[in-house]
């Protein structure tokens, strides 16, 4: 059958009409990432031309009544609750996915990840809500019984554990996928030679999941970096350099939260938010980035 | 020698295991009874508006919190839905150069990561730019840039997993592009609804883009322009208030809000088994 040509012809014209409709659906959309991103410098850009970049990254004086900005307390304190929460994440997960996929069998390794992945959903607010109304009053306790220090319990300590229980199903679902990827001669091989199973894991694994592990991790990482409410919840925002473990602290995220409801009036103190948040939006962005640059790099290098 | 390790690391793997499956789990009990037993008491709280001074332990419930969230999210949902669907087909070779799609899609990865807060800045400086007040729009607004990534990837790779074969036994037929995709569409229709599923999901429980785009109030909202709350929102300053009543509250909204998004992630799975109508049935 031949089709008539008018009706081809119309069927083109919807043809071109969509590509040119989906074509500019995607430039809008880049545009809006492209006026988000310019804005957040322009609108930065007061703050900073006002104070030199050192002072106010460097500084550890917060004041914006008197104006002065010392972001420093708040910059360390991001490290320093990242860092700790990951030191937590990383082996417990790590240890938790090789368990799920090379020792449970496969049925139940696959209820439990879907089980983990299921309360991954569960909205950041409510981690920290729990976390407030249930941990923070223990660590108090804790702290008091063990140490002798006197905290109310919202402190570093705290949001780094928080973190870490936020983080793990991101690393354990992306873990177990990189393991399961990995072809089963690799493993009949290195164990018909007669190595254990961790031996197997440690020596042969680890290495062919390598890259996927590492993106995993950094993925992870970014995660933390970026998270506000549960840390808003239970870090007791503080602006001033922590002392101990148990002190109260502040992040990034944390500070727009905490300091936001003041501060939106006087556009000095707004230039000063919207700095932080493209301070924060370029520690995330940098993270995620170079996962998945030594992701690509590391697949090539440790190939098989 | 090796067999001490394989005992010690088994140990302390079942160890962390625990840890994270405890842990997850604690959340969920806690959240589920000390909620569970205040939704129970008082069920009215899930609809009643909120009294004056509602946060200061006064009368009332968090339904008007319940309406902000749905307002937002599913608006939301649907323009980035939309608005992902075309961005997705456009990225596939047929209609973009691979250096294109690629970079495209690297922008969208960043756009991923970025955190909602900062989202909520952007949208709030407009916002201050124009001299508007908080409201549901522009808590669309929001929510709309932090779903649009997440629904277009996912739409991306299960358009991108489709086989090779129905794309070019459909061109071979003499159809156009547009109707190529539309067959594509409908084969990977459970990566899209998957897509979609988890786009809501995360718009119903990000508080951080909503708290500086929509607000505080508490009044039920009226309309686009309105000022409005979020569920997750209202928790987060439920939790921090001084009155053990209102903190309850933040439980049990807790409650409907996992709820919500649990069964939200059920039904998406459950939809994934059911629509593989279009799909090409392997031969045993």
């Amino acid at each position: 059958m031949i089709i008539p040509p008018d009706r081809l012809g119309r069927r083109l014209a919807k043809d071109r009409l969509g590509v040119n409709i989906m074509a500019g659906a995607t430039l809008l959309v880049f545009l809006a990432f492209l006026s988000f991103v310019v804005l957040l410098i322009v609108k930065s850009r007061l703050i900073v031309f006002r104070y030199s970049l050192p002072e106010l990254l460097l500084s550890s004086r917060w004041d914006p009544v008197n104006h002065t900005f010392g972001f420093f307390p708040s910059i360390l304190g991001t490290f320093i609750v990242t860092l700790l929460s990951m030191a937590i994440a990383i082996p417990v997960s790590l240890l938790t996915a090789i368990y799920i996929s090379e020792y449970l069998p496969k049925r139940t390794g696959k209820y439990l990840s879907s089980f983990i992945d299921v309360l991954a959903g569960i909205p950041s607010v409510v981690f920290g809500l729990c976390m407030l109304l249930v941990f923070v009053p223990l660590v108090a306790e804790l702290a008091q019984r063990w140490f002798g220090i006197e905290t109310t319990g919202m402190c570093i300590l705290t949001a780094a554990i928080t973190l870490s229980i936020m983080v793990f199903p991101i690393i354990v679902s992306l873990a177990v996928e990189s393991l399961q990827a990995l072809p089963r001669e690799m493993r009949e091989t290195s164990l018909s030679l007669g190595s254990t199973r961790w031996q197997m894991v440690k020596k042969v694994l680890l290495k062919g999941a390598g890259p996927g592990i590492i993106s995993a991790i950094l993925l992870g990482f970014g995660r933390a970096l970026g998270e506000t409410m549960a840390v808003a919840m239970v870090i007791g925002s503080r602006n001033t350099l922590p002392d101990s473990l148990f002190s109260a602290g502040q992040t990034l995220p944390s500070l727009i939260v905490s300091s936001f409801g003041e501060m939106m009036s006087v556009p000095e103190d707004q230039s000063a938010l919207v700095f932080v948040a493209l301070v924060l939006f370029l520690l995330v962005t940098v993270t995620n980035v170079s996962a998945k640059t030594v992701n690509n790099r590391l697949r090539k290098k440790w190939r098989y | 020698m090796k067999y001490l390790e394989e005992k010690v690391m088994q140990f302390l793997m079942i160890g962390s295991t625990l840890v994270i499956v405890g842990s997850l789990f604690f959340i969920f009990i806690v959240t589920l009874y000390r909620g569970g037993g205040t939704i129970i008491r008082q069920p009215g709280i899930i609809l009643a508006a909120p009294g004056p001074r509602y946060l200061l332990g006064g009368g009332g419930g968090f339904g008007h919190a319940i309406l902000g969230s749905l307002a937002m999210a599913i608006p939301a949902t649907l323009l980035s839905s939309l608005l992902a669907i075309l961005i997705a087909v456009y990225l596939q070779p047929d209609y973009s150069p691979p250096r294109v799609s690629g970079m495209i899609r690297s922008f969208l990865d960043i756009l991923w990561g970025t955190p909602s807060i900062v989202y909520g800045i952007f949208v709030l400086t407009v916002l201050v730019f124009f001299h508007q007040r908080g409201s549901v729009m522009a808590g669309i607004i929001a929510l709309t840039f932090l779903e649009l990534p997440i629904i277009t990837r996912y739409i991306d790779e299960s358009l991108t997993a489709a086989p090779r074969d129905l794309k070019e036994i459909a061109y071979s037929m003499g159809l156009t592009r547009l109707e190529v995709f539309r067959i594509l569409l409908k084969y990977s229709a459970s990566g899209l609804v998957a897509g979609i599923l988890i786009g809501l999901g995360r718009a119903l429980g990000d508080a951080a883009s909503v708290i500086f785009t929509t607000g505080t109030a508490s009044t039920i909202p009226k309309g686009l322009f309105s000022s409005a709350t979020a569920l997750p929102v209202i928790i987060f300053q439920q939790a921090n208030s001084f009155y053990p009543s209102v903190r309850d509250h933040a439980y049990a909204a807790g409650v409907f809000l996992i709820t919500l998004i649990l069964a939200l992630n059920l039904f998406s799975r459950f939809l994934q088994q059911k629509i593989s109508r279009y799909r090409i049935q392997e031969s045993k």
